[in-house]
């Protein structure tokens, strides 16, 4: 019992960060019906820039208090990588938005091998560790181990994501994204600018990665090639969720943690992969559009 | 008119230097395995062509095929028959390997009736991930580290009669009303029924047909390397095919050809650059993507690969 | 023995009655119009007939065979073409292989056959060709085989989709209003059109539109639909006076 305890937090704690990043992949989805296939490697960036700014904060003899240095790599980190993910939606995906929806996604999928490979070439394949920004303390809470960045990880994960949920919910922004992704062409005719709502999207679904980019470098090593391992889980956390759908993608997300920690406690971990995906195929053949997508709609002839 | 006798006389002089030049050690073995891999790589791009370009549907999962074929190919010659017979049993067992590979595309073609697009996609991406999970899953086989034991059957003539084979066998398909099918499925699926398409049949058809060829494909790459493990077969190894078909251009088997090519030598140029190779190689797909959403070629086809029956009847038409 | 039996057809969307017990008897040669206001369930009867939905209640016979539960394919093998009210050419193939492909189960070779492009391949690939081009002429649109379907003008797309529909070899085509968006002289020649395609190639016709004149024109019979009920049926005579008729084209209180 207390193992199942402490695998359920364990996979609580994977779980947030398959969300955060499968938020991404499900919002530009659901707005451009485009699978950004370098969204993967975007979270890798932003742990990596999480990295930068906490050593340089730390570097810096200014003593400021962890807190202070934590919430500021986090906004830093934040605010970094929604500059690139804006950027690259500027010039590479942009310009194909008229184009065989095809292109973007090998444009996509050209973008995250070059974040990949410019991140291995300039900084190396050594994996680190974020510098530690958050003081560890453990707690026995009958015989299960809670670390502080457990709570942490669980408890910011949480608040973004309401937060996210929120703004899509109740502000004009999150309304004519919805609209976008409803139809995408009466929205001019509306008179929502859809350029600027779909850098918005891509500004948030990045942030929202680079959240789970902070966190995910407390607690694991970071390498160049985590974007394309945890990505691929991520993405297919939004597809369990029904991609487009936002909730969704947040419970797909927790669904993905269980799996994988759980085959990996039970069963060879080279079972993992086969396990995950042999789910997926069964949960598509029962639920075609995943657990919250929209059901598919007789085609109008 | 006259183009019907110099294409044969040129392919078969091809033919002709493709056994000579490394008879006599002119093509270094560099060159020889950089040539073997565009072979392989062209045979891979047209077969995934006719399942993303002709019939437009978004397969990610070629290297899984190519998987099947592979390791099918490989367990034959090592296991099956003795190491003398190599040589002369090879063709049937590379069409052994293909027919593995088919068979697992006649299951993937299942799928495709009910979902299309993105969840089909998926599909195939899940079947390559199975397909490589497998594979390191089976402990007689070599597991994750691999299998190895197959001599060198492959080589630059073989190669170039296989890529012939597909070019030929695939645009004689796509040129008859299979593949008109083929390409109504992409254009409009429902008005490809209503004007009496039997879109099942189609589908199957390209799948298993495409899977073929990739099953033959990774029998070629198997015994070049002599030394297959599950990591060749990865998402990455598909991707790299996607990559080669959509610079190529869709729906052309000219573009197949010359997406496959300069992609390969381009890599293999690039290589100097060390680890930066990787950096501007896919800087270079955004940057043609970008320029040239739709492919070099981009639905057109190269004269020379036309059949001569459209190419006479065209001129008629337009008289 | 009537060509088409259809009985008691109802379909659903969801809560909304698209189609409510629709009936209708077709003698071979005859020319009936389905017309209604905008969302009647026009084209939903055609949808349903064709196979593209599959009817939530009824029978539809062709012969004397059931139809309902085929696949769409093999209900136009079995004789039933259409046209689109919006239409759907295959867009960027040539105007030749929009209607090749029409042709596609004529074909008897088989995938191997294809492959090697034998002997038999090329003598059937060959009539393929020659009936498609046959059909462009009747049509007037041999000159165009070549270029892309979505460059044709507008009114020649409309006449592609009906040659399209013919190389099926239909004995009943149902037209969704082929005369949509046409100028009054193109909807001339499109009435002729149709009376002549009907008497040459022996043909059933149901004709769904919105132009009055098309239909009181060329139809024989007429059945008017309105929120998937059928209220009127009859000559074009009975319908023009018809008090439900009226209600649903000008509201109520009108009539
Ligand atoms: N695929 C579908 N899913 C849901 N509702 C549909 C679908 N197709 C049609 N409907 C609805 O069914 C009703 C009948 O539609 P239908 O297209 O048959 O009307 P119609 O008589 O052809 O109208 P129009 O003259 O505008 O072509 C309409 O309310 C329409 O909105
Ligand atoms: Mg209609």
């Amino acid at each position: 019992m207390r193992f199942i305890i402490q695998q359920t937090l364990n996979a609580l704690q994977l779980g947030s960060v398959y969300a955060l990043i499968a938020l991404g992949y499900t919002m530009v989805y659901g707005i451009l019906r485009m699978i950004n296939f370098a969204h993967g490697d975007i979270f890798m960036v932003s742990t990596y820039l999480g990295f930068f700014v906490a050593s340089f904060l730390l570097g810096w003899a200014l003593h400021l208090p962890m807190a202070v240095i934590f919430v500021l790599t986090l906004l830093l980190a934040m605010f970094g990588t929604s500059l690139l993910a804006v950027f690259i939606e500027r010039v590479a995906y942009k310009p194909l938005r008229q184009a065989p929806r095809i292109s973007a996604v090998i444009t996509a999928l050209g973008v995250g091998l070059f974040l990949e490979n410019f991140t291995l070439a300039t900084i190396g394949p050594e994996p680190r560790i974020l510098p530690q920004v958050v003081p560890v303390i453990n707690f026995n809470i009958g015989g299960v181990a809670v670390s502080s960045i457990q709570i942490l990880i669980l408890a910011i994960s949480a608040l973004v994501m309401f937060i996210l949920d929120t703004i899509v919910r109740r502000t004009m922004t999150g309304m004519a994204m919805r609209a976008i992704s409803f139809d995408k062409t009466v929205v001019p005719l509306m008179g929502i600018p859809v350029d600027r709502i779909i850098s918005i999207t891509f500004a948030l679904g990045s942030s929202m990665a680079a959240v789970g980019g902070v966190l995910y470098g407390i607690a694991y090593m970071m390498d160049p090639y985590m974007g394309i391992r945890i990505g691929w889980w991520a993405f297919i956390s939004a597809v369990v969720g029904g991609i487009g759908n936002i909730r969704g993608a947040m419970i797909g997300g927790y669904i993905l943690g269980f799996v994988e920690i759980f085959v990996a406690a039970f069963l060879p971990s080279t079972y993992r992969d086969f396990v995950a995906f042999a789910l997926l195929l069964l949960l598509l053949v029962f639920k075609p559009t995943g657990i919250l997508g929209m059901p598919v709609v007789e085609q109008k002839v | 008119m006259n183009r019907r006798w110099w294409l044969p006389l040129i392919l078969a002089l091809l033919f002709l230097l493709s056994i000579l030049l490394p008879h006599f050690g002119i093509l270094n073995l560099y060159l020889q395995q950089v040539l073997m891999y565009v072979g392989i790589n062209i045979i891979l791009t047209i077969s995934l062509n006719l399942v993303n370009g002709y019939m437009g549907e978004f397969s990610v999962g070629h290297a899984g095929f190519m998987a099947i074929g592979a390791y099918i190919s490989s367990l034959l010659t090592v296991w099956v028959f003795p190491k003398s017979w190599g040589p002369f049993v090879f063709p049937l067992v590379l069409i052994l390997g293909g027919l593995g590979a088919a068979l697992a595309g006649l299951i993937v073609a299942f799928p495709s009736f009910k979902t299309r697009g993105d969840y089909l996609a998926i599909v195939t991406l899940a079947f390559n991930m199975i397909i490589k999970s497998v594979l390191e899953n089976i402990e007689a086989i070599g597991g994750p580290r691999g299998f190895m034991g197959m001599s060198k059957l492959t080589n630059v003539a073989w190669v170039y009669v296989w890529v012939l084979i597909t070019i030929f066998a695939i645009r004689n398909f796509v040129f008859s009303a299979y593949g008109r099918g083929i390409l109504s499925i992409r254009e409009d699926e429902v008005a490809a029924e209503l004007v009496s398409v039997n879109t099942r049949q189609t589908k199957i058809l390209a799948f298993v047909i495409s899977s073929f060829f990739a099953g033959i494909a990774g029998g070629l790459f198997a015994h070049v390397l002599q030394f297959i493990n599950p990591r060749s077969f990865t998402i990455l190894k598909s991707t790299d095919v996607l990559v080669m078909v959509y610079l190529g251009g869709i729906g052309s088997i000219m573009g197949s050809i010359l997406g496959a090519s300069i992609y390969t030598i381009l890599l293999e140029l690039l290589r100097p650059l060390g680890v930066w190779r990787w950096v501007v190689g896919p800087l270079l797909l955004v940057i043609l993507m970008v320029t040239r959403p739709r492919g070099i070629m981009g639905l057109r086809e190269a004269r020379w690969l036309l059949p001569a029956e459209e190419v006479q009847a065209d001129a008629a038409v337009t008289s | 023995m009537p060509l088409l039996q259809v009985r008691g057809l109802t379909h659903y969307f969801g809560g909304l009655k698209a189609v409510a017990n629709f009936n209708l008897d077709l003698e071979p040669g005859e020319l009936v119009g389905i017309i209604g206001p905008n969302g009647a369930g026009k084209t939903t009867v055609f949808n349903l007939i064709t196979g593209v939905y599959r009817p939530t209640e009824g029978q539809i016979l062709l012969d004397g065979h059931n139809l309902v539960g085929l696949q769409p394919h093999a209900i136009t093998n079995k004789g039933i073409a259409r046209t689109f009210q919006t239409i759907r050419l295959f867009k960027d193939l040539s105007v030749l292989d929009n209607v090749r492909i029409a042709c596609y189960s004529q074909v008897r070779y088989s995938p191997l056959a294809a492959f090697l492009h034998t002997q038999r391949f090329r003598e059937e690939e060959r009539q393929t060709r020659e009936e498609a081009l046959r059909l462009l002429d009747i049509f007037n649109l041999r000159r165009y085989a070549q270029a892309q379907a979505k460059n044709l003008p507008y009114g020649e797309q409309r006449r592609l989709e009906i040659a399209r529909a013919l190389a099926t070899r239909p004995r009943l085509l149902l037209l969704d209003e082929p005369a949509a968006g046409m100028n009054p002289g193109e909807i001339q020649r499109l009435m002729e059109l149709i009376q002549w395609l009907r008497r040459e190639f022996q043909l059933t016709i149901i004709l769904i539109e919105h132009q009055m004149r098309v239909v009181m024109g060329i139809c024989e019979r007429i059945q008017v639909l309105d929120f998937g009920e059928t209220i009127a049926e009859g000559k074009p005579k009975e319908i023009q006076n018809h008090p439900r008729v009226l209600e649903a084209y000008l509201g109520k209180g009108v009539a």
